[in-house]
């Protein structure tokens, strides 16, 4: 009984975690079409942004601001400079997006160092919480509040705002979205500012857990393509439910299978593409 | 006349290279070049030709090198006959792949590919009983093929330019025969060629199945070459650097995914001996290469000599092709 | 916790050219052909910090020594692997072909041993090793290697040992790392510890690289005596934190390298009084590892521990074996039987000596982090001196079961 609470308050509170890394993700693709193979890298980089600014004193939850900040500029100017001259030019894309993953790696490991750097929890939350009779991270489950509290706040942004009503508008349909006269150019760059800014907060957030580790970007990247194929793409609730899904299987997969402990992810993500080319919630059509 | 000219250029070089470089050590450089030549050309057939991005292509190098390593070295199996099996298995394995890989297209095509090679190298980890997990399956010693013994770095060499220059030419033909004209327009304008009678889905599985052939090849050439075979031949960074080579390169060129493989290997190899920091060199080379040349260095080299040659007058170059659908 | 001012400095060296020398000629001191040691470590990718660190080891013991021994120049062709075993090849052709090196020190990972391992054979080049992989000295042991750390379970008998005898555990789990190295070193602790009169009960293998061990500590059984840890590189660390979080109370003994120093200080409290077992440890009172280990802290800023602890030793080793043929490096076979046959007494770990397969034969220290003069160490609690690679067990009858691994020797009380 108790090993099916603990995997499953784990399993929730991871999947909290690769929401902010995922739902960023999902964003700049929906829109923009751009499959951001640089993400899981400004996920880590936001992780080691992190461990300075706390270890410069600043507050933890103040830390994850900045450090989305700092992340979201590299996205901006990563946009801007870069991606915007490849509109279109899928595999330029793809090489330009892993030829910063590759920089940014190298950078954190000439800057930080190969050694794993573990971000302090808030002291607040050090304490374990008593849940029927064994202990769990109180700050797992901060985290999974944290992630919901960021999932309403996209929510309202995408559904109640114009701001949203233009992002959904240039997801469904670019050219109409053009010709309706949205300023595109600027849309682009403010979804991935925010696309990367989350990251970059999911980054600091997951430091006390994953601490700052180079081999993160690689481990979490292919997490993320698997939350936003499993949930659709360009969609929040797709990106909140596949997050969940992903937590789950990692969770229990490794506990009850744990032979196909490494493919245990990949299996049902076949099964989706296989059944379900669009995800779970997908609005985009591959 | 002039292409003519040049192949018999290049071929010289690449005939005399053991004498003219001297050193074995160049000589196992060319070879290593030669084998992920091989590899990201069988790639480009996909994402050049085809135009499907595809994040999984080392899984046909090391199913094919771990099921000619685990015959010879457990099975007792000769070497012509490993080869042939490892060919055959991994061809057939590529056929099934690409009948999921086809139900999608697009970023779910290339989420297929990578999953179905994750899985793969999950096998190779955790299947130690056949594969070794992560000590791998070691071949022995190089083969004899007709008595010429690739132990030489010099025979190696000599063995993989014949294999590559053969794969290079069956490769050429393809892209000019009408498969793969259909091919292309599938990868252009698959509405359009559906309409004109064509099986689109048909063209696009068998370019997946001669894909996974190619690459079958390469990797028998390097299990040969290294005779150590290692789930890292299988995993995902191993896929993405035969994609970076053939988008590097320049995809739909010939020439582009050989470009790639010499650059990515070049700058592994030798680079990383005089650059700590090879792995931003590398990533700066792509940003770079992207930012100057966006279909990759082959067009974009084409482009500048055009650019060069014709100085003063206007060039109109045509648009590159729109991604497919 | 600190994020030490050498990765700023590092990072700011780094940021130029390597320091791998090639083609460049010789040395300046007169007509002299220096001794080039072509060393294979990692400098990029996950297993980087071990192979920084084995580069800072080696590096402090030449330049202790003015870059000479015996008389003779010493240069050293840095080669970073990735930790790819097709690279390793090609860096290990390079140095052997290019930059002609007499020896090699490495490779980190027992994949690249293995990788190549034909290739050593082929071009007869002394390699004295880091990496565990345990056949290499028993069932397809290569006349050139020598290995002068550990193999994989070689530290991790003692501990079953001291476990089952000294702290009369009987029940208990393991959790390592899901490669070969993780398989050996548990199958030698269980091996030791079964034959004592203890039971390993639940076997746990987290993949190499797992994010997240929330999901392996919640699945550890509630009532164990303790848990023995085969993890390699910062994984130790990381499950040791979680296993924290979660307040999980059953003691923890540590493998050669789950309580490593050179994490010890991030680990602090968490680390408290866990024991483990390894050929080194910083605390080691003697005059030659006093003096490593404070050179290590002035140079580098941090503690020595399994792997820079390792190529110091190795350069001793390479020390003792050039002084025993003269200098004269160049006679392959007089080098590498000097390699097998010294005993060097006086190493950072101990006495060192190398068996008939060449692997070493020297102390294992049972260790305790204790808090010393403000800091965290391993304090030795106990030495086992002269462990082989095949502990207590006869040679001919180890070699003569199958090698360690994830199913051997078969777990025969796991319990649900």
């Amino acid at each position: 009984m108790q090993f099916w609470l603990i995997q499953t308050l784990n399993s929730v509170a991871f999947g909290g975690l690769l929401f902010l890394l995922s739902s960023g993700f999902s964003l700049i693709f929906g829109l923009m079409r751009i499959p951001n193979l640089a993400h899981g890298a400004v996920f880590m980089l936001g992780a080691y942004f992190g461990a300075t600014f706390i270890e410069l004193g600043i507050n933890f939850w103040i830390a994850a601001l900045l450090s989305g900040l700092g992340v979201g500029v590299l996205g901006l100017l990563l946009e801007r400079l870069i991606l915007r001259r490849l509109a279109g030019n899928e595999q330029g894309q793809v090489l330009v997006t892993l030829g910063i993953s590759f920089i940014v790696a190298d950078v954190c490991l000439m800057v930080w160092t190969g050694d794993p750097i573990p971000l302090p929890a808030p002291a607040a939350l050090r304490a374990p919480i008593f849940v029927a009779g064994f202990a769990f991270p109180t700050y797992r489950l901060a985290v999974l509040a944290v992630a919901l509290v960021i999932a309403a706040g996209l929510y309202l942004l995408i559904e109640r705002t114009r701001l949203g009503a233009m992002i959904r508008a240039g997801v469904d349909d670019m050219e109409m979205a053009r010709g309706v006269g949205i300023p595109i150019s600027k849309l682009y760059m403010l979804v991935f500012l925010l696309g990367t800014a989350l990251a970059g907060i999911g980054g600091t957030l997951g430091g006390p857990i994953l601490n700052a580790d180079p081999g993160l970007d690689s481990q979490m990247l292919p997490l993320a393509l698997v939350v936003v194929i499993l949930g659709g793409i360009g969609s929040l609730v797709g990106a909140l439910v596949g997050s969940l899904i992903v937590g789950f299987l990692y969770n229990f997969g490794t506990a009850l299978v744990p032979d196909l402990a490494y493919f245990v992810l990949f299996f049902p993500m076949v099964l989706v593409l296989v059944l379900m080319p669009q995800g779970l919630f997908g609005r985009v059509p591959q | 006349m002039r292409a003519i000219f040049s192949l018999l250029v290049i071929a010289v070089i690449l005939i005399a290279l053991p004498a003219m470089v001297g050193n074995e050590f160049y000589v196992n450089l060319a070879s290593q070049v030669l084998i992920y030549a091989l590899l990201a050309m069988s790639l480009n057939i996909l994402v050049g030709l085809g135009g499907m991005v595809s994040l999984g292509h080392a899984a046909y190098l090391g199913v094919a090198a771990y099921t000619d390593a685990w015959l010879v070295t457990n099975a007792g199996v000769d070497t012509l006959s490993a080869a042939f099996l490892a060919i055959a298995v991994t061809t057939a394995m590529a056929a099934l792949f690409g009948l999921l890989a086809l139900r999608a297209a697009g970023l779910g095509f290339v989420m297929i590919t990578l999953a179905l090679a994750q899985i793969l190298w999950g096998l190779g980890y955790r299947w130690a009983d056949l594969t070794g997990g992560d000590n791998g399956i070691r071949l022995a010693s190089r083969p004899v093929p007709f008595g010429i013994d690739l132990a030489s770095p010099t025979h190696f060499y000599y063995f993989a330019l014949v294999i590559c220059s053969l794969a290079f030419v069956c490769l050429w033909r393809l892209a000019y025969s009408p498969f793969g004209a259909s091919l292309r327009g599938a990868r252009d304008q698959p509405r359009r060629m559906r309409m004109l009678g064509h099986h689109v889905w048909m063209v696009r599985w068998i370019a997946f199945i001669m894909a996974g052939f190619w690459g079958s090849i390469a990797g028998l050439l390097f299990i040969y070459y290294n005779q150590f075979i290692h789930p890292h031949s299988l995993s995902l960074q191993q896929s993405a650097e035969a994609l970076l080579m053939v988008i590097l390169g320049g995809a739909n060129t010939f020439l582009g995914p050989i470009v790639g493989a010499l650059i990515i290997t070049l700058v592994k190899n030798v680079a990383s001996s005089y650059v700590d920091r090879w792995n931003s060199l590398l990533g700066l080379i792509f940003v770079v290469v992207v930012l100057f040349m966006p279909q990759g260095i082959v067009p974009g080299l084409k482009f500048r000599w055009t650019q060069f040659t014709r100085r003063g007058r206007k060039v109109f170059v045509a648009a590159p092709a729109p991604p497919s659908p | 916790m600190t994020i030490h001012r050498r990765s700023a400095l590092k990072g700011l060296a780094a940021t130029g050219v390597g320091t791998a020398i090639f083609g460049a000629p010789g040395v300046l001191r007169g007509e002299v052909d220096p001794i080039r040691v072509g060393f294979l470590t990692v400098k990029t990718g996950p297993l980087a910090s071990g192979g920084i660190q084995m580069e800072e080891g080696l590096t402090l013991y030449l330049k202790e020594r003015n870059s000479t021994l015996s008389g003779r120049p010493v240069q050293v062709y840095i080669a970073d692997t990735g930790g790819v075993p097709a690279i390793t090849k090609s860096k290990a052709q390079e140095l052997v072909e290019r930059a002609k090196v007499h020896c090699f020190i490495g490779p980190l990972a027992a994949f690249e041993a293995l990788a190549i391992d034909d290739y050593i054979r082929d071009t007869q080049t002394p390699t004295m090793s880091v990496a565990a992989a345990e056949d290499m000295t028993q069932r397809k042991p290569n006349p050139w290697f020598v290995r002068a750390t550990s193999s994989s379970s070689q530290c991790a008998s003692p501990m079953a040992d001291y476990a089952a005898k000294e702290l009369k555990y009987a029940h208990m789990a393991t959790i390592a790392d899901d490669i070969a190295y993780g398989h050996e070193m548990c199958a030698g602790f269980q091996q030791v510890f079964e034959d004592a009169g203890g039971r390993i009960v639940q076997k746990l293998w987290p993949p190499l690289n797992t994010p997240d061990y929330g999901a392996y500590v919640a699945q550890l059984k509630p009532d164990l005596d303790a848990i023995f840890l085969g993890f390699a590189g910062s994984n130790g660390f990381k499950f040791l934190k979680q296993y924290r979080e979660y307040a999980r109370k059953t003691p923890l003994l540590g493998g050669m390298t789950a309580i490593d120093e050179s994490l010890l200080q991030q680990m602090g409290e968490d680390a408290l009084g866990i024991l483990s077992s390894c050929w080194y440890s910083a605390d080691l009172d003697s005059p030659t590892n006093r003096k490593f280990v404070a050179n290590m802290e002035r140079v580098y800023k941090v503690d020595p521990g399994f792997y820079a602890a390792a190529t110091y030793t190795n350069g001793a080793v390479l020390e003792a074996a050039v002084k025993a043929v003269g200098g004269r490096i160049e006679d392959k076979n007089a080098f590498m039987a000097a390699l097998r046959t010294i005993k060097v007494p006086d190493t950072v770990r101990g006495p060192v000596s190398f068996d008939r397969y060449g692997n070493v034969v020297g102390n294992v220290y049972i260790r305790k982090v204790v808090r010393k003069g403000g800091k965290f160490v391993n304090a030795v609690v106990r030495t086992y001196p002269d462990v082989s690679q095949f502990w207590t067990y006869d040679p001919k009858a180890f070699l003569k079961n199958p090698v360690y691994s994830r199913d051997y020797p078969p777990a025969r009380y796991l319990e649900q």
